[in-house]
């Protein structure tokens, strides 16, 4: 009976062995720890920031200020190391209170003032850009030795592959998004308001708390994903992760999660993620693909599996319809 | 069975909306162990009672109490944590979540700081158990019945409240055999001493499951009686407002309509669950009344007859020819109108001038590719503002500034464009004011005489005895009577819709009035 409910994300994990599988045919190569550890690397900071943005899509929500926000976090981390003397834990704290702030304050607006989540996070998309603009312009390395301690610190799988600090720290996230979703009252009150919010305002989920919460965890995922992206990159650029948050989207929605809210798994979304690098790595591997060849290969995947939802979505109205003769 | 000191209590309770009273001056009592009917046409003020005993709105006067306290539940969760619990008609559950899920919401069992969904999923079967229910609490809530989610809606109300439940037509959807163990179900909690609240459209459930009920009409209440001994006669007298008493019977004279042409036939048209199988003939120059309470199936009538909902059996000929409309474009096509009873939500289209509406549906039956000129349109509208008397100060004014009675002219003059042979009116004088509701009658009464043939439905019986050359009489979705011109009184009418409720299936070996619809629709 929960197979409806599991399908879309069934066919991700199909979808993902398929590719990998034939990836493996055409290169033998990619079977390899080398691979696997790249692979986690270089897409964690998008996998952070999409678990965030699981749980606003969840909700029946979307959230575009993610990628201004993972800017700003690395612009601001850089200049208040350098320029400003800050200690770099300190700057961290601060950095993950500014924009876990902000997106409550997102959310606020969106319950409070009773506004769509595309036109308030539009907003706050160009508000976290300008103010990364603010406070610098130009791409500011980060020299500090606790980016270095962190950047040193791996894991040596069998193989040779390197299990990274910010690569493990994408799976944690994952592994505590899933918890949260589905072992707390908050990921109950996220299906919920999805599901229906008139339905969930009537049987009691606080409305007000949970929005703003959902924001808050998106941006405050944000930031975090930017934390990562400043010790994968080493500097803080105002330009930076232009686009990320469609790219977020595009991992939850081949990830199997429902655009419209309520369905979905984190779970899901890891996996969505690890398709678009597969990707990625195959057109490396093949050397003579232009990288447009990852945008074409979303795109077709995002249409199917939209195609996959909506119909989805028409077989359980006819299967209802069936069972209520009126 | 009924207490000394009643479980709920409420004493002139009094709502307005804007300055329009909703609710006035209302008392109401609801014993523990007590099965409450509450009845009222549209607009009565049930809902505005209910929502008000269940946190939903708050009272502007008045005073309710609970077991003796006085309350005043802030929001719908105070008035659950009181012990109020409510079941809507279109079921308020998630249909993403799981039932356990669905039933725990809010008060997940924990462990360890995190929800247990093996503790909730064991409890629910458990809750579910005591209501003879055994289903995969697992699964979502989307891949069951109606009737199931119903009831997973009624154990959590109870489980979550347990004094009072309330429950807001929640037969509207169900089929008999489903009707029967929701009231077996409420039977159940009525011994376990919970008092309910049941509103209903229905007769035969009001007398089936009810101890007592309460009439309201237009804000007020009535009377609260019980059911034993309670004429049907006086149920409908009281909710219809109007005692029983001889009037002077229509004047016009019996009219041989078999030598009128026939514009229209239907032949056993109906569809399962919404209006069972009829036949009706509709000629030039005559106005069928359609009278019937609330949810009998007058609407659904004019709906199937404009092709708004198809019919799954019968036959329709238009001028002797066989046709069948799958959308009103092509009903339109045939030469019909219809004018629905939601005039906000179905007719007029705001934000457009009055010129606008008028030559809407003239314009669709043309086609887009052939527009009218400019020129013609406004031809068209100053010449119905002229013949409707529509007040508005230019035709180029949108229509949201006119007032009720106006914009319902407008809507009228709508179909008049388009010259139609057969015009279906649905409630044509609902919230207009007195003047331009004598006015539309007359209207009726020009547009018979000029041949038109008209279905006009009406909860006002003197407005269908006013106008209505015969009157169709309809009863728990069935056709159950017509009376001829010359015995057409309000009186007459009452007594035949008050026979087509006593009909209903509650004699017939207890089965309901849905299994009756879908035998009939099987036959």
């Amino acid at each position: 009976m929960t197979s409806s409910r599991l399908f879309p994300l069934a066919t991700t994990f199909v979808i993902f062995l398929i590719a990998y599988g034939l990836c493996i045919a055409e290169f033998p190569n990619m079977l390899s720890t080398r691979v696997v550890g790249n692979l986690l690397t270089d897409n964690a900071f998008l996998g952070i920031a999409a678990v965030g943005m699981t749980f606003v899509i969840l909700s029946g929500g979307i959230d575009l200020s993610i990628g201004s926000v993972i800017a700003f976090t690395g612009v601001f981390l850089a200049v208040a190391m350098g320029d400003w003397g800050v200690p770099p834990v300190l700057a961290l704290v601060i950095v993950l209170a500014l924009t876990t702030a902000f997106g409550a304050l997102m959310g606020a607006m969106i319950h409070y003032l009773a506004m769509p989540p595309f036109i308030v996070t539009l907003a706050g998309m160009f508000f976290a850009r300008g103010m990364a603009f603010l406070i610098s312009i130009d791409s500011v390395p980060i020299t500090a030795d606790l980016y270095d301690t962190l950047q040193g610190l791996y894991y040596r799988m069998p193989g040779g592959g390197r299990l990274t600090f910010i690569g493990v720290a994408m799976l944690a996230v994952v592994l505590l998004g899933i918890v949260l979703a589905h072992f707390t009252s908050f990921g109950r009150n996220v299906y919920a308001i999805g599901g229906n919010r008139q339905s969930a305002e009537l049987m009691g989920v606080p409305i007000a708390r949970t929005t703003i919460l959902i924001y808050a965890l998106s941006s405050f995922l944000a930031g975090l994903a930017g934390i990562a992206f400043s010790l994968y990159t080493s500097a803080g650029y105002s330009l930076a992760a232009v686009g990320v948050e469609l790219d977020a989207i595009a991992a939850v929605v081949i990830g199997g999660t429902l655009l419209t809210g309520g369905s979905g798994y984190v779970a899901g979304t890891l996996l969505g993620i690890l398709i678009m690098g597969l990707i990625q790595t195959y057109i490396v591997f093949d050397g003579t693909l232009s990288s447009w060849w990852t945008k074409i290969v979303i795109g077709l995947l995002l249409f199917s599996f939209i195609a996959l939802q909506r119909g989805l979505v028409w077989l359980s109205a006819r299967r209802r319809g069936a069972a209520m003769p009126a | 069975m009924i207490g000394r000191e009643p479980l709920l209590r409420a004493d002139g309770v009094t709502k307005e909306f804007f300055g329009v009273t909703a609710l006035s001056n209302v008392d109401f009592e609801l014993a523990a162990g007590e099965i409450h009917a509450l009845v009222g046409e549209n607009g009565a003020g049930k809902s505005t009672l209910i929502k008000i005993l269940t946190g939903a709105y708050r009272r502007d006067r008045g005073r309710i109490a609970l077991e003796g306290e006085s309350i005043d539940p802030a929001d719908v969760m105070d008035a659950q944590k009181l012990g109020i619990g409510t079941v809507y008609q279109e079921v308020n559950l998630l249909p993403n979540l799981t039932v356990a899920e669905n039933l725990f919401l809010g008060r997940e069992p924990k462990r360890f700081g995190l929800t247990s969904p093996r503790e909730a999923n064991r409890r629910s079967r458990e809750i579910l158990s005591q209501y003879g229910l055994d289903i995969d609490v697992t699964a979502v809530l989307a891949t069951y019945s109606v009737a199931v989610r119903q009831i997973v809606a009624i154990a959590r109300a109870v489980d979550l409240s347990g004094k009072v439940l309330i429950l807001d037509e929640p037969t509207a959807s169900l089929d008999a055999a489903e009707v029967s163990r929701l009231f077996s179900i409420l039977e159940d909690l009525k011994a376990r001493g919970l008092g309910i609240v049941f509103i209903t459209h229905f007769f035969d459930q009001v007398y089936r499951i009810a101890d007592r009920v309460t009439i309201l009409r237009n804000g007020q209440k009535v009377a609260t009686r019980p059911i034993a001994g309670l004429e049907r006669i006086e149920l409908v007298s009281m909710m219809l407002g109007r005692e029983l008493q001889e009037q002077e019977a229509h004047g016009a004279e019996p009219v041989d309509y078999s030598k009128k042409p026939v514009v229209a036939s239907f032949e056993g048209v109906g569809k399962r669950g919404r209006i069972a199988p009829f036949d009706l003939t509709m000629h030039a120059g005559e106005v069928v009344g359609v009278a019937g309470l609330l949810g009998s199936g007058r609407t659904e009538t004019a709906e199937l007859m404009f092709g708004i909902a198809q019919p799954d059996e019968g036959r329709i000929a238009v001028d002797g020819r066989p046709a069948s409309f799958s959308s009103p474009r092509e009903a339109i096509h045939h030469g019909f109108g219809f004018c629905p009873e939601d005039r906000k939500l179905d007719g007029i289209v705001d934000d457009l001038s009055v010129r606008e509406n008028v030559i809407l549906a003239l314009q669709a039956r043309r086609g887009w590719a052939k527009p009218l000129s400019r020129k013609e349109q406004e031809e068209i509208a100053d010449r119905y503002i002229a013949a409707l008397d529509i007040r508005t100060s230019d035709r180029e004014k949108p229509i949201k500034f006119l007032s009720g009675g106006n914009q319902q002219k407008v809507i009228l003059a709508r179909w008049l464009a388009t010259d139609p042979r057969l015009l279906i009116l649905d409630e044509p004088t609902r919230g207009i004011d007195v003047g331009a509701h004598a006015e539309i009658i007359r209207l009726i009464g020009e547009l018979r005489e000029r041949g038109m043939s008209l279905l006009v439905i009406s909860s006002e019986l003197e407005e269908l005895v006013a106008y209505a050359t015969r009157v169709r009489v309809l009863a728990d979705r069935r056709h159950t009577g017509e009376l001829e011109a010359g015995a057409i009184t309000p009186d007459t009418i009452m007594r035949a819709i008050a026979a087509g409720e006593d009909e209903t299936p509650g004699d017939r070996g207890g089965k309901g009035r849905a299994a009756e619809i879908l035998a009939e629709g099987a036959a």
